[in-house]
């Protein structure tokens, strides 16, 4: 059998890229790390020595709690819409044409091409072209004139109307409560199944965090004095529209690429036992695409929570409405000179992407241990 | 199977009907499938009439109409700038392509089908580097290239791209090879094969999809790479990325040059997306991407 | 001599190497960075070209970075300082821009006494010069100068419309609601910078040229009443703009002027550059410009400079670069083409355009100050936040809160110390 030679040699085949990553994943996070907890930042922070001091989560703490770091706050918030709506989106269109093409058809290689091309583009092309598609008095705006429609008012990726406002001083409080009741429901799933102890562990402390969210006073944890309005700005649709556009495309090779991984056995015999198609799509076809979301929700999730290159090139830095921790980082630290807080943006953005994929590792490794 | 499905009695009798219903649901479709194509086509439509007029003549209220007449002055200049930076792109793309497919899918084979100590560690940290908003990590990674003396040149970036390429080829192709049952490589190993007996003989000829989908990814993404390609290399050295980047930042916009440039740029990786996507999606469909 | 083979051997090793890196002096190679592309790449080629006709055996290398409103130079141009390898030179616009992040952080070094030879002290401007000097030195060699304060107009449609120039923030608000009436937009803008820009113009016809340089000498409080008025007579004039500004670039702004959709503009003078090169309109007749409302007789300028950076790769062939930039031959040759003027009192005016000409009457015979946008009164700091608090202003349209997020941010950034 397997050799420990052979263990031994694919160890060393493992070797470089591991040692390669340390340095250039971990390493470079753990300075990311360091240098968000100094006041770099302060004077001539471009100094060959630049005098940097240990402050702790003072950066951190100003990013949430600071009246001028509002716009880190609603680029949070812009960031969490706009993944929410894109993954959405993609996943939604990506069926539906997967769906569409899935049956014998004329064309199918025309039409499969036309929905997979945009995936070739770089977000700066997409991007270039769509900030000229989405020009106020242009571009999709005047296609109804086309057909002797009045125009189009609306600002794609301008417009100052927010939806979906809430305060951000009970996001802490309503983040906790969801915890809590996650954890809760976690505990009575596993009472039922008869693991006890378990059951004990998640909703006890589920039960006790809900009760102090809802008996406690949440609004005060914010840390921040004032009440601060936050919301979907409708100037987001336009990046939807652009990223979903380019991305579709990628979800639709999947779910094709599943649809057609289903034995053809499968299918007939539901439809011996009088299934309609609907039925079939429905009861046989979409169970069985489920880790194909899985999956495509974590990549596509990956370059939502990243997106930078397409708002840059739709919109320029400037534009608030639109605007992204991952941009307001790079404005931080390379036209402010704020090395510091821009390093505990990223840091954050670094977080909020592995609550991303820490379940889908989670999710890998049971499936691992299954096997 | 049959959960809430209703019996079907008289089938023959609604044969007919059946087949009126199949005939307007393929016209109904055609027609979804013609809509949708249309509105996918439309910002390309806008680039390729806007690349070819006049910039005088570009007003956003005729932005629909064709160009007239047509000028190839966005072309000219687009082609000028590109010319330079061409040979960089091509070369890069394609040794990064490859060297991180090759490093990819030799972990994927380590990781799927030896059990090492801490695998199930490795694994996920690895992928979590797929992971990292790049723009956090330039100064880092500028000092480091420079201390290895490989700041400025093609090499430095073909490292980079290889270097951040690693988390999504190995995760494609540990997917993929995971797949692959185990007692194929028992088999072989008890007829004497090694390790890298079994990766020739047995991995490599399995991986052909699986290369299809990570060299047509890979070379996307590096193809169309700004950031790097525009910090870490020397004016000798840079990808057309850049080149565009320049047409399309210029202080003052003439659009043309943008779309021609945005035109130009993306025909590579569309050619290939064309050529290619069907095998794209096979790959996929042998399972590489599957969680 | 074969006992001494091996020493000859090295002697001629030696004297190559010496040779090598004597000739490599010689020729050398200059990298100028800058983010000059599109339409401003040929007036930097023309003056690179100047330069190695001059100096025909130093390399140069022109490196540009562009996008992101400047944005991706400052990434790269910053990553590279960092990491311990500057160009041998760089674009930067002239003030506190380059003094509050590069001079502070001992980057560069004093020209003063390439002024000193070159004679510049007597063709440049003293107040041009305070705003590129620190008490330590003079910072960098600036090529062109441009205006922020320029107000325009197509001089046919006022005579249609039946309104005048308005010479002060008041006559604008008198005449706009007219203009608004005929369903003209009064004051055409574009995305965010722009107003900016604009803020810079009304803050100084409220301020007056002293109270502008006494708020950055920090003398001035943000809160003060003045202050607090500029945000106010801003909030009026946007009453009276476009809706769709944040959507357009400052040339779409100027488009509407040209094509009657709108009455007037601000915008820096790059504008004249724009309609007489790019739309071919004839300067004076097929468009005006004045001194945006209440600066009559002020010029807000801005000026993209050179400096040399400390261990510049090539020390000899950057100073050559800056006596080429700061030259009279040097920036008539750039200039015209830029759309700008030179900083020079004795340039050629016959080389310029009927803009150029009368810019240049106005460089010598009015007030100078700085323009906040474009980098030459604050750090790049200040720069960066005031975008967030012009974003606050103009979501809640609140004066006083504008004012006071702009008081945190200038203690932050040290404005004033």
């Amino acid at each position: 059998m397997r050799t420990g030679k052979d263990r031994l040699l694919a160890g060393l085949m493992l070797a470089p890229s591991l040692i390669l990553l340390a340095i250039f994943v971990y390493g470079f996070i753990g300075q990311t790390i360091s240098v968000s907890l100094t006041d770099w930042g302060q004077g001539a922070s471009l100094a060959v020595r630049p005098e940097v001091h240990f402050v702790g989560l003072e950066n951190y703490r100003q990013l949430f709690t600071g009246i001028l770091d509002i716009r880190f706050r609603q680029d949070l918030v812009n960031m969490v819409f706009f993944t929410l709506f894109f993954v959405v989106l993609c996943l939604g269109v990506g069926l539906l044409l997967a769906s569409l093409l899935d049956r014998p058809l004329k064309g199918e290689g025309f039409f499969r091409t036309v929905f997979l091309f945009p995936m070739a583009l770089s977000f700066v092309v997409t991007g270039t072209i769509w900030r000229w598609m989405l020009q106020p008095r242009g571009g999709v705006n005047v296609l109804p004139t086309l057909v002797g429609l009045p125009r189009l008012e609306f600002l794609w990726t301008t417009s100052r109307d927010q939806v979906l406002q809430f305060n951000w001083q009970w996001v802490p409080g309503a983040l906790l409560l969801t915890a809590g009741l996650v954890l809760f429901l976690l505990g009575i799933r596993a009472w039922r199944r008869g693991e006890r102890r378990r059951a004990g562990l998640l909703a006890f402390p589920g039960a006790v965090v809900s009760l102090i969210v809802v008996l406690g006073n949440p609004g005060g944890w914010s840390g921040l004095p004032f009440a601060e309005p936050h919301g979907f700005n409708l100037a987001m649709i336009g990046i939807v529209l652009a990223a979903a556009w380019q991305m579709s495309g990628y979800t639709m090779a999947l779910y094709l690429a599943g649809l057609r991984a289903i034995p053809g056995e499968l299918k007939e015999a539901a439809e011996v036992d009088g299934a309609t198609p609907l039925q079939v799509y429905r009861y046989v076809q979409l169970p069985l695409l489920k880790p194909i979301t899985l999956s495509a929700v974590v990549i596509l999730g990956h370059i939502a929570l990243k997106i930078f290159d397409l708002i840059f090139a739709m919109t320029g830095p400037d534009n608030a409405v639109t605007s992204v921790p991952a941009i307001l980082m790079y404005l931080t630290t390379f036209r402010g000179n704020q090395f510091a807080k821009g390093a505990s943006i990223a840091t954050l953005l670094l977080l909020l992407v592995s609550g991303l994929i820490i379940p889908y590792i989670v999710s890998s490794l049971r499936k691992g241990e299954e096997d | 199977m049959s959960r809430g499905v209703p019996p079907s009695t008289n089938l023959a009798a609604n044969l007919g009907e059946a087949r009126r219903v199949r005939r307007a649901g393929r016209v109904a479709l055609y027609g979804v499938l013609v809509l949708l194509a249309i509105i996918y086509l439309m910002p390309v439509y806008m680039a390729i009439i806007t690349s070819l007029k006049d910039p005088a003549a570009i007003r956003l209220s005729t932005a629909w109409e064709l160009p007239d007449p047509v000028s190839w002055e966005g072309y000219r200049t687009a082609l000028r700038e590109f010319a330079p930076k061409l040979r960089n792109s091509f070369v890069l793309a394609v040794s990064a392509t490859l060297l991180s497919a090759l490093l990819g899918s030799m972990n994927g084979y380590v990781l799927s089908k030896w059990r090492l100590p801490g695998e199930r560690y490795i694994f996920p940290l690895i992928v979590f580097g797929m992971f990292i908003p790049y723009q956090s990590i330039l100064i880092p990674l500028f000092q480091f290239l420079r201390s290895i003396n490989l700041y400025g040149g093609i090499p430095g970036l073909v490292l980079v791209h290889v270097v951040y390429g690693l988390p999504i080829t190995t995760l494609l192709f540990r997917n993929f090879y995971a797949e692959i049952p185990d007692e194929m490589i028992q088999a072989s190993s008890i007829d004497g094969a090694g390790f890298f007996g079994i990766y020739r003989w047995i991995i490599l000829p399995l991986s052909v999809p699986a290369f299809v989908v990570v060299i047509i990814w890979q070379f996307t993404q590096i193809w169309n790479e700004f950031l790097f390609a525009v910090t870490l290399a020397q004016p000798g050295s840079q990808p057309i990325t850049v080149a565009l980047a320049n047409l399309a930042g210029g202080n003052a916009v003439q659009w043309n040059m943008p779309m021609a440039g945005s035109i130009l740029a993306a025909l590579p990786t569309v050619l290939i997306y064309i050529f290619l996507g069907r095998y794209f999606i096979r790959g996929m469909l042998a399972g590489s991407l599957k969680g | 001599m074969r006992r001494h083979g091996w020493r000859l051997g090295l002697l001629v090793l030696v004297m190559s190497f010496v040779f090598a890196a004597s000739a490599a002096a010689q020729s050398g190679q200059l990298e100028i960075f800058s983010w000059w592309a599109g339409d401003e790449g040929p007036a930097l080629e023309a003056l690179i070209e100047r330069y190695e006709s001059l100096y025909p055996d130093v390399d140069v290398i022109n490196a540009t970075v562009t996008g992101g409103s400047g944005v991706n130079a400052k990434a790269v141009l910053k990553t590279r300082m960092l990491g311990g390898d500057p160009p041998a030179t760089f674009q930067v616009h002239a003030g506190q821009e380059l003094i509050g992040t590069w001079v502070l952080a001992e980057r560069m070094e004093d020209l003063t006494f390439l002024y000193e030879q070159e004679g510049w002290f007597d063709v440049l401007p003293e107040e041009l010069i305070k705003l590129l000097s620190t008490e330590d030195g003079i910072w960098s060699v600036p090529v062109n100068i441009h205006r922020s304060n320029v107000m325009y107009y197509i001089p046919e449609n006022l005579e249609k419309w039946g309104v005048d120039v308005p010479k002060t923030w008041d006559e604008f608000l008198t005449i706009a609601p007219k203009l608004q009436a005929q369903g003209i937009v009064p004051l055409s803008l574009g995305e965010n910078w722009t107003v900016i820009h604009l803020w810079e113009s009304v803050a100084l016809a409220v301020l007056g040229p002293d109270g502008w340089e006494s708020l950055w000498a920090g003398e001035l409080s943000w809160t003060s009443p003045e202050v607090v008025e500029t945000w106010e007579l801003l909030g009026r004039i946007l009453e009276y703009t476009n809706s769709d500004a944040p959507s357009l670039t400052w040339q779409q702004a100027t488009d509407m002027i040209v094509d009657g959709e709108a009455a007037f503009n601000i915008m820096g003078d790059w504008a004249s550059g724009y309609m007489s090169t790019t739309l071919g309109l004839e300067a004076g007749t097929g468009f005006g410009w004045a001194p945006s409302p209440g600066t009559e007789g002020i010029f807000m300028m801005l000026a993209d400079s050179f400096g040399l950076p400390k261990g510049s790769p090539n020390r000899e062939a950057t100073l050559a670069w800056l006596r080429t930039v700061g030259s009279r031959e040097g920036q008539d040759i750039f200039n015209p083409l830029k759309g700008s003027i030179s900083p020079r009192l004795d340039s050629d005016l016959s080389l310029y355009d009927t803009y150029g000409r009368s810019a240049a009457r106005d460089w010598q015979n009015s007030r100078i100050v700085g323009s906040l946008q474009h980098g030459v009164v604050a750090n790049e700091r200040f720069m960066n936040d005031f975008a967030t608090v012009m974003e606050i202003f103009l979501s809640s349209r609140n004066a006083v809160a504008a004012s006071n997020a702009a008081q945190a941010v200038a203690a932050q950034a040290g404005i004033g110390f």
